[in-house]
């Protein structure tokens, strides 16, 4: 696959796909921990992370494991044990090795083993027939199209605490509502194309 | 065909219940060798503080704190929320001896309130940095004193600020000297105050006393006054205002007898009765203690 494939792949799991506004995935973190700026980019942080490592594991998983023994139908289960296991290994081991980046991630890291965003990158992997580097490069990517989406939708969320609305929208109604918007301005890239 | 189903999901069982078991075990295996050594004294310190989070300490929140204590020998001392039964605890706990908390609360620096003259009436949003902001420096027309729109009281976390009469008030049995009032005061009249001193003069106006008896009724005018009758010279006058020092202050409350204002509070000091009773107390607890051993002399 040409460089311009892999850009194609990484922009439209950026904009054209984004993980949570037009796929609609992951929606939890994206409305939990997006109430300030500094906790949503944490979590969007750690969601890159874990995407990746999940999308290449899972790749080889599928493709060592459940193809050689035609169990492609229980990838599913396959994959949740993967990426359970898997982050809980980065875990430990972050914490061991490197205990800035363990302290940057913080509890984001071990809340996302069972984010929906993960588990549909992998199986996504598997039905668009990735090879292993595409794998990684749309994990990597679909990753940061969350940061992005969590990002704004964050910045937006600190302004509406001060703007009026009627009490009734006070609080998550009026979140999303403006994530539904959001939403909607994402659908405008559906149009792009590339190459 | 049937059999070959069965086969089927044995072999699904055996090859995912292998694979997690292969996870698994590397999992256990990966936490002996990643197993990070934790000071369990910072465990039990962390429990034993307050888990508040309020930063008075100057680390940022209790874990830190914790940790600080248990690792770098940090003062014991520090956690205002606490107050002395966490800096007993502590000591305990690092079997260290245990030193008085210096505890401190915050005060505000204003009586004014409604006492104070308004130059318009403010209707905008309900907060004093916006408030502060408008012309003149808000709507008092005096520019040092307390707004009472209530930043301060949503700031604190443990519900030890009032406004009363117009103006913001610490409870100080409440408050834990956190001072996170005293960060989102636009005016910065929120002080940190020793919680055993008792005389306070709560203004902070820089104003001539001429200027201030017309928009004041209770202000500091700078007469100087207290300075005069202070007998430990703890109290100086500071660009108009009477300030006290109080490393001199002996809480004789003299100062705030003399007040032409009544604005020296010594609300926290015992009344003369009390005083008195209380040495009556003492000379006839020393009487008592004295009176046995010299009783079979004589």
């Amino acid at each position: 696959m040409s460089i311009t494939g892999l850009i194609s792949i990484a922009l439209s799991a950026i904009l054209i796909e984004n993980f949570i506004l037009v796929k609609f995935l992951g929606i939890c973190p994206f409305l939990g921990v997006s109430k300030k700026m500094d906790t949503a980019v944490g979590m969007g942080l750690a969601v890159i992370f874990v995407m990746g490592l999940a999308s290449l594991f899972t790749w080889l998983v599928n493709h060592f494991l459940l193809v050689p023994l035609h169990l492609e139908y229980m990838q599913t289960l396959a994959y949740i044990l993967v990426i359970a296991s898997l982050v809980q290994f980065v875990e430990m081991f972050l914490q061991k090795s490197i205990p800035t980046l363990y302290r940057a991630l913080g509890i984001y890291l071990p809340l996302i083993t069972t984010n929906c965003a993960v588990l549909g990158v992998a199986v996504l992997n598997t039905t668009k027939g990735y090879n292993l580097l595409e794998s990684v490069v749309y994990g990597v990517s679909g990753g940061i199209g969350f940061l992005v989406a969590i990002v704004l939708f964050a910045s937006i969320r600190e302004r509406i605490q001060f703007s009026e609305h009627p009490k009734a929208f006070e609080g998550f109604p009026i979140a999303l509502v403006s994530s539904a918007l959001l939403a909607m301005a994402f659908m405008g890239f559906s149009g792009l194309k590339i190459w | 065909m049937f059999n070959l189903e069965i086969m089927d999901i044995v072999w699904a069982i055996v090859v995912l219940g292998a694979t997690g078991a292969v996870f698994g075990l590397v999992l256990a295996l990966s936490s002996r060798a990643f197993a990070v050594e934790t000071d369990e004294r910072s465990e039990k310190l962390l429990s034993i503080l307050p888990g508040a989070n309020c930063g008075g300490c100057g680390f940022t929140g209790c874990a830190l704190y914790a940790e600080a204590i248990s690792k770098n020998g940090a003062p014991i001392n520090k956690c205002a929320a606490g107050g002395q039964k966490t800096v007993n605890e502590i000591a305990s706990c690092m079997g260290i001896e245990p030193v008085k908390s210096d505890r401190v609360v915050a005060v505000v620096k204003c009586s004014g309130g409604n006492n104070a003259i308004k130059k318009y009436e403010y209707l905008g949003l309900h907060d004093c940095l916006s408030a502060s902001l408008l012309g003149g420096s808000g709507p008092n027309e005096c520019s040092y004193g307390c707004l009472g729109l209530g930043t301060c009281l949503t700031a604190c976390a443990f519900g030890a600020i009032s406004i009363v009469d117009g103006k913001a008030k610490v409870d100080s049995e409440k408050c834990t000297g956190c001072m996170q009032c005293a960060e989102v005061c636009p005016k910065k009249i929120i002080v940190p105050v020793s919680y055993d001193q008792d005389v306070i003069i709560a203004c902070s106006s820089h104003d001539r006393g001429a200027v201030l008896r017309k928009i004041c009724s209770i202000g500091c005018l700078g007469c100087g006054i207290c300075q005069k009758v202070c007998p430990s010279g703890a109290i100086t006058l500071i660009d108009n205002l009477a300030t006290i020092d109080e490393s001199k202050c002996v809480d004789c409350g003299k100062c705030a007898s003399k007040c032409p204002r009544g604005l020296i509070s010594d609300a926290g000091l015992p009344s003369r009765q009390e005083i008195e009773a209380m040495e009556a107390a003492q000379a006839a607890a020393a009487a008592n203690t004295a009176a046995p051993p010299s009783a079979p002399q004589a």
